[in-house]
């Protein structure tokens, strides 16, 4: 069976996000007052496996081996069969 | 003393480290990410650049490559390893030093000189340096800023290499800008000694970098 994974890196709670500061102050130029602003970044992909449990187990090991660096990042796996 | 100058995809200070290692007296050779034995090797040098593009991170690409298992080996074996710029973003992406080497506090790319105080030189690279050293290297790296959870360990254990001098340029913690493992045998810092090895360059400060390496 084939599924649709989606992953969502994050930077953890306190870390500094450089970019998304520099997004914030650009919106503030175009005289949008916006806070909070984050950038998270989105990786997708479809993989063949038995079930979305054995599928979901497989993705995580690609975020912790490759996708995410634990230090600086959270990540959410969605698993969905394919359309 | 026999040093391998690892290649990837989008390294570019090879040639620069080849040429430095040569001004020390070492005897440089360059080997590829898809080598998987470098046990032929009495140190190993993982040179700045831009490997794999820095898709994903800066570095997290080249650490799941072959030559990383031959990196792992020679730490096993007690052999120097040093790494520069985004060789240091590799080190750290592997875990072989602690913490990691993430976007400039001012979201820019760097490119300047700087000036640098010598933390520890009880690493290979820092050995013919005196504790307390101000010396002159540049950085170029949008990818500097270094962070780490466990900061106080680093210091309490002595791992804590280099540190900027006066301006902090990226925003890294306490200022650091190079550390090593807990043998003090993998080394990464992200100023270029190479670019800082002959005088006509601005500086040969750096050499001692690669004379360290040699007569280990």
């Amino acid at each position: 069976m084939k599924y649709d994974a989606e992953v969502k890196i994050s930077l953890k709670k306190g870390m500094l996000n450089p970019e998304a500061a520099t997004i914030q102050r650009a919106l503030a130029l175009l005289k949008y007052q916006v806070e909070n602003t984050k950038t998270l970044q989105i990786i997708k992909f479809s993989i063949e496996g038995d079930s979305e449990d054995i599928v979901r187990q497989k993705v995580d090991e690609m975020c912790q081996k490759l996708l995410c660096n634990p230090v600086i990042h959270n990540y959410e796996i969605g698993i969905a069969p394919e359309d | 003393m026999k040093v391998a100058i690892i290649r990837f995809p989008g390294t570019n200070c090879d040639r620069d480290v080849y040429h430095a290692l040569e001004l020390a007296g070492g005897e440089p050779e360059y080997a590829w990410w898809n080598q998987r034995d470098l046990s032929s090797f009495d140190g190993i040098i993982i040179p700045g650049g831009f490997s794999y593009g820095d898709y994903l991170r800066a570095g997290a690409i080249a650490a799941i490559t072959p030559v990383i298992n031959g990196i792992k080996d020679a730490v096993k074996a007690g052999k120097p390893v040093l790494g520069i710029c985004n060789g240091a973003q590799i080190l750290a992406e592997i875990g072989l030093v602690p913490g990691v080497f993430t976007n400039n506090s001012h979201a820019k790319f760097l490119c300047r000189w700087t000036e640098l105080k010598v933390k520890t030189t009880r690493t290979p690279f820092t050995s013919m340096y005196s504790a307390g050293d101000i010396i002159k290297m540049p950085i170029a790296h949008a990818e500097g800023r270094y962070y780490n959870d466990e900061i106080q360990k680093l210091k309490d254990q002595d791992q804590v290499v280099l540190a900027f001098e006066g301006e902090n340029p990226n925003g890294s913690m306490e200022a650091i800008t190079g550390v090593c493992d807990e043998d003090g045998l993998v080394c990464a810092v992200m100023p270029h000694p190479e670019r800082a090895s002959e005088v006509i360059l601005g500086s040969d400060d750096g050499l001692k970098f690669f004379k360290g390496i040699v007569n280990y």
